[in-house]
């Protein structure tokens, strides 16, 4: 069974995503390990290595996830989790901005998949699938 | 009269209690210096001496019960993955077994490291690392350079269950003692200490206590049951929780100021009292204990001078102290001559410095913290550790706050302090000193008689 890290970033407290992906992903046969809210980037990295987590989910809904995750990818690298995979979704960014320039952004940050606002957890469980297998 | 005899044979001293089960009430107590290098059976047989002697009504005893801390005590290395987790889960594990930790290691150990561990003088290794399903493969090369160093002492394996058989595999046909047992973090941030602490106890009962002299005492006294600081939190545990319609006391805190090191036991939940304040961290357990190693009224004097600068010294001393104290000659002499006993006026006032000094190092390690974090949408709290804001009871115990006329002066450096706002300590607490210095007896009459036990802790405290 793999192991996945779910959680939602920096000072956000919108639970209710968090949850259903939690139920989604474990109904689907991953090992989900909850965060929760309020997770910082050393929440996220420390439960990946202790879980031997091969993909890590991050949650940003409240507008400020890029500030949130700058040197994620870089902590990760240094905790020797640059294999995890890296994903990010919900609101990420605020209001209605150019989704290809903020996807960019976030890959250029070392996420590996960006997942544009009204995404739902299920859109992802493919590349999930291609990326980690179940 | 049905007397019940409990006994602490302790590094100094061998303390003995003596309870009418009848009665219930404390016939007498009684204690003479521990002798481990001849017999630990001398200072028994002359402090029983002394107690029957005061004590003529006693004609027969009922019953014998013991726990140990002499030779230094219970003394283990910790080992696990990521600092704040498995490795925090595993130091935990021991503290509340009554051990001290003295070595720590995390992720991959390197020869060095393992070299290290085996030439430490502890007495067992708790191995952890990785939930369940979760990392195994660094538990399993920490077992493997136990296995390359030959390691000496028992060893205990509390990680990633799916790493049990590969460590079985290493492990297994080496001579190495080592026990399998429960995940001490199966979930993230989730504690299970119990097994774990059992079978520390079981090995301490077995083997600990054989290779540090005092088995041979077990045919006249029955079972050592415990190590004496376990004794002291199952003491705590009942006085806080209380037992069928005897209640307890609540949330308390029980501190111990010896010669080497200073103990907290804090029994409560120490959840956040305000809503905004969001908790973090590692699972807190409800009876937990702390030990400050460099915080000691002796052996770890000299430390004192790198924690504590002597300005800051200063302002632990009496504001009507006139004496002119020489801080760090005054160390020295108690660090290189451990037995010393203050004389003067001026001695006595330097020891109750240290004494405080140490009361409130070990409390701002061991209560939880505030940490105010800058968010974009604020300042936001997070609460790292108890919360003890509101707890009711500080007891104090151990040497120097038995002996103090004024114990309940030392122990108000436990209370809120204006320059340490972020520290979760108790604003309020009523004080209590173990006069009779009975809590760890208490905690080994509480294996078998609860009641009484809790009854004459609520009698004798005060
Ligand atoms: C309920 C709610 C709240 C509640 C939250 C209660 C709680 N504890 O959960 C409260 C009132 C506290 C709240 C507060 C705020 N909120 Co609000 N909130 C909402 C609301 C109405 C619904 C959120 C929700 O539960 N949706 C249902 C769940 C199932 O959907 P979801 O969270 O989007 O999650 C799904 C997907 O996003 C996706 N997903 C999420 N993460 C990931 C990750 C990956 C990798 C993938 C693939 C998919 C994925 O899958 C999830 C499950 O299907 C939304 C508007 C909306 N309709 O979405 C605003 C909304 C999220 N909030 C918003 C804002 C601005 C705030 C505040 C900043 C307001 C303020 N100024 O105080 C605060 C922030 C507080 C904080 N510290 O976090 C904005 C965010 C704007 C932005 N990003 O540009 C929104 C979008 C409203 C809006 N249109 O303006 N909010």
């Amino acid at each position: 069974m793999k192991t996945v890290v779910i959680g939602v970033i920096g000072a956000d407290v919108h639970a209710v995503g968090n949850k259903i992906i939690d139920y989604v992903l474990t109904e689907k046969g991953y090992n989900v390990v909850n965060t929760g809210v309020l997770s910082s980037q050393e929440d996220f990295i420390s439960a990946a290595i202790e879980t031997d987590a091969k993909a890590i989910l991050v949650s940003s809904l409240y507008g400020h996830g890029e500030m949130d995750c700058v040197f994620f990818k870089e902590k990760c690298e240094e905790a020797g989790l640059g294999h995890v995979k890296l994903y990010v979704g919900g609101n990420i960014v605020v209001g209605k901005q150019d989704f290809n320039k903020v996807e960019k952004r976030f890959k250029k940050m070392g996420f590996d998949r960006v997942y544009a606002p009204g995404m739902k957890i299920e859109c992802a469980l493919d590349d999930l699938r291609e990326d980690i297998g179940i | 009269m049905k007397p019940y005899l409990l006994v602490d044979f302790g590094s100094t001293y061998t303390k003995l209690t003596c309870v009418d089960l009848e009665g219930e009430y404390i016939i007498g107590t009684s204690k003479a210096p521990t002798t481990v290098e001849t017999n630990v059976l001398d200072g028994y047989d002359r402090a029983l001496e002394w107690l029957m002697k005061d004590h003529p009504e006693i004609d027969e005893i009922s019953g014998i019960s013991a726990c140990s801390s002499a030779a230094g005590g219970l003394k283990m290395a910790a080992i696990g993955l990521v600092e704040e987790l498995t490795v925090e889960a595993a130091k935990r594990t021991c503290l509340g077994a009554g051990a001290i930790v003295t070595e720590v290691f995390s992720h991959h150990m390197n020869k060095r490291e393992a070299k290290r561990l085996k030439e430490a003088n502890i007495d067992i290794v708790l191995l952890a690392g990785g939930t369940d399903g979760g990392n195994k493969e660094c538990i399993v090369h920490n077992a493997q350079k136990l296995k390359d160093v030959d390691i000496q002492v028992p060893v205990i394996i509390a990680g990633n269950k799916d790493a049990q058989d590969d460590i079985d595999e290493i492990l297994e046909n080496t001579g190495i003692e080592y026990y399998i047992v429960n995940n001490v973090m199966p979930k993230l941030k989730i504690l299970n200490v119990k097994e774990a602490k059992h079978v520390i106890r079981k090995i301490f009962i077995d083997k600990i206590i054989e290779a540090k002299g005092i088995k041979k005492a077990e045919a006249k006294i029955g079972e050592i049951i415990m190590p004496t600081p376990e004794a002291v939190l199952l003491a705590a545990e009942l006085l806080s929780n209380g037992y069928e319609d005897e209640e307890g006391y609540g949330e308390l805190m029980i501190v111990d100021i010896g010669g080497a090191t200073t103990d907290v036991h804090t029994m409560g939940d120490g959840y956040p009292k305000r809503t905004e304040v969001v908790l973090k961290g590692l699972q807190e357990p409800f009876a937990k204990r702390t030990v400050e190693g460099d915080l000691g009224m002796r052996y770890s004097a000299n430390a004192l001078l790198s924690l504590v600068s002597n300005f800051e010294f200063k302002k632990y001393f009496e504001e009507d102290d006139d004496c002119e104290h020489d801080i760090q000659t005054s160390l020295h002499r108690r660090a290189e001559n451990v037995d010393f006993i203050p004389k003067t006026k001026s001695e006595e006032d330097f020891d109750e410095a240290i004494a405080k000094i140490c009361c409130d190092m070990s409390m701002s390690r061991h209560v939880g913290h505030v940490e105010v974090v800058h968010t974009p949408l604020g300042e936001m709290y997070y609460q790292t550790g108890k919360d003890l804001t509101d707890l009711k009871y500080v007891i104090g115990t151990g040497g120097v706050l038995i002996n103090h006329d004024d114990a309940k002066k030392i122990l108000k450096q436990v209370n809120k302090k204006s320059d340490k706002k972020l520290e979760l300590r108790p604003a309020n607490p009523s004080i209590l000193i173990d006069k009779s210095y009975i809590l760890a007896a208490m905690g080994i009459l509480s294996q078998k008689y609860p009641k009484i036990a809790l009854k004459l802790m609520k009698q004798y405290l005060m």
